[in-house]
């Protein structure tokens, strides 16, 4: 069979049925306040890793909530743990904590994020 | 012999409440902590949507309350309330004791301290300043910089110590988003050549005509709209401020040097509404704000018995709203004295 070089584009919606979201549970039972961030970006602002490379927890936090898992896997480790994002959250989200148990529930179910 | 109430905040909703009560045959009085009436309305240049000059309000309030024998004390702060069996005592800080028979509660609101976002730099950048300076600003006809120089960036930051845990506000102050909107189109008219850029995280424009007025400012204003707040401030060697967010919408960490910051500071319970409350036993609610006795029905009645609630007292309002909430506690003051007192 000739190939001529076709390829069918991979639909870019998210799959939200499919998508396994163990990470957004795991992160939930452990820390509630993964639950009530308004995406205002001042996580993303202050980060120091997300100034020079891309990395932003705000967007993390919600991919990580819909189980776009790949995305994830790949930018987690960015971060330097330096907690910066912790102090300015205006509602109070545990953003380090946050990145600590999604980097555990990689390691434990979604292969291993370090 | 008439019935006496006495309302506590000479602003809008004291102003209202005082002279739709004397409409009935009361003997008023009127206490105010500041040396003359109209409250906040004092601070204010221009008002949404409408942009109608808070003057207009205030004359308008000033004459409704006048030459009805209504008792004005200006330059009197109220201590406590007690003894609710068949009146009231009122104590004031000069040590005078006022008797009544039902006390309205108008005790309004502050502006949040902005210097207590410290991060922002207010009180430490010359050039960051709050949405009551730029009113007053607007007020003399002209906006400059610390050095007399019109600036030709400027941003607004809203929700400055509103939906904030870190300061304690857990709520929305509801009036920043419209005032943002309404200031970045003044100054756009007083200042043409400028560029003007509104940090927000949600544009909250649930008002008559606010949505229509945050169309007006793209439209006809340029003004710019940025999704990201701003997480901290600093000063260039130029004296430039830096600001720094993320602009969600693209999802990359955003930078942008400005001459002017305009925080847009959200509302609190009034310190002297919480020394009352804290002294008299009237309820307040997690927002420190006073608590009615029911949002639906009840929301001009205190916990106390002869004591009722109009105004920012108890929750954010636009005047609009603040003069409906002035109305509404007179039926409810009405039907107190007249079925239950």
């Amino acid at each position: 069979m000739n190939k001529f070089g076709y390829t069918i584009s991979k639909g870019r919606q998210i799959n939200y049925e499919t998508n396994n979201r163990y990470a957004a549970e795991y992160i939930l039972d452990r820390e509630p306040s993964f639950r009530v961030c308004i995406e205002c970006g001042c996580c993303s602002a202050t980060c120091t890793t997300g100034n020079f490379t891309k990395f932003s927890l705000r967007e993390l936090q919600i991919l990580i909530k819909r189980g776009e898992n790949d995305q994830v896997r790949e930018n987690i480790k960015k971060c330097m743990l330096c907690g910066k994002c912790t102090l300015v959250c205006p509602r109070g989200v545990n953003t380090r904590n946050v990145v600590m148990l999604a980097r555990e529930a990689f390691q434990k179910k979604l292969q291993n994020a370090i | 012999m008439s019935k006496h109430v006495v309302i506590i905040g000479g602003g809008v909703a004291g102003m209202e409440a005082a002279g739709q009560l004397s409409k009935f045959g009361y003997k008023v009085s009127l206490v105010e902590k500041e040396k003359t009436t109209g409250g906040h309305l004092n601070e204010w240049f221009k008002l949404f949507p409408d942009r109608r000059d808070s003057n207009e309000i205030k004359a308008y309030l000033e004459n409704f309350i006048s030459d009805k024998g209504i008792n004005i004390i200006t330059g009197t702060s109220v201590e406590k309330l007690a003894g609710y069996k068949n009146g009231l005592s009122i104590f004031t800080d000069g040590g005078q004791i006022l008797d009544a028979d039902a006390v309205v509660m108008a005790t309004g609101f502050d502006l949040f301290k902005s210097s207590r976002k410290e991060e922002y730099g207010y009180g430490i950048y010359d050039n960051v300043i709050t949405s009551a300076d730029l009113e007053g600003m607007f007020r003399k006809g002209k906006i400059s910089m610390l050095n007399g120089e019109s600036p030709k960036t400027v941003g607004l930051v809203h929700c400055v110590g509103s939906r904030d845990e870190k300061v304690g506000n857990l709520y929305c102050s509801k009036l920043c988003c419209v005032t943002a909107v309404k200031q970045a189109i003044e100054i756009r008219e007083y200042l043409p050549e400028s560029k003007v850029f509104c940090f927000y995280m949600d544009m909250r424009m649930g008002g008559a005509y606010y949505e229509e007025l945050y169309r007006e400012a793209q439209e006809e204003w340029g003004v710019n709209f940025i999704r990201g707040k701003v997480s901290e401030v600093s000063e260039s060697i130029n004296d430039k401020l830096i600001i720094k967010a993320e602009d969600t919408l693209t999802g990359r960490p955003l930078k942008m040097e400005l001459d002017m910051l305009v925080l847009m500071a959200g509302m609190e319970m009034s310190k002297g509404g919480k020394t009352i409350a804290d002294a008299s036993g009237l309820n307040t609610g997690d927002n420190r704000f006073f608590s009615p006795v029911d949002n639906h029905f009840g929301s001009n009645r205190s916990n106390l018995r002869g004591v009722f609630y109009a105004g920012t007292c108890t929750m954010p309002m636009n005047i609009t709203e603040t003069i409906s909430h002035a109305r509404a506690v007179v039926s409810d003051v009405v039907d107190f004295l007249n079925n239950h007192k």
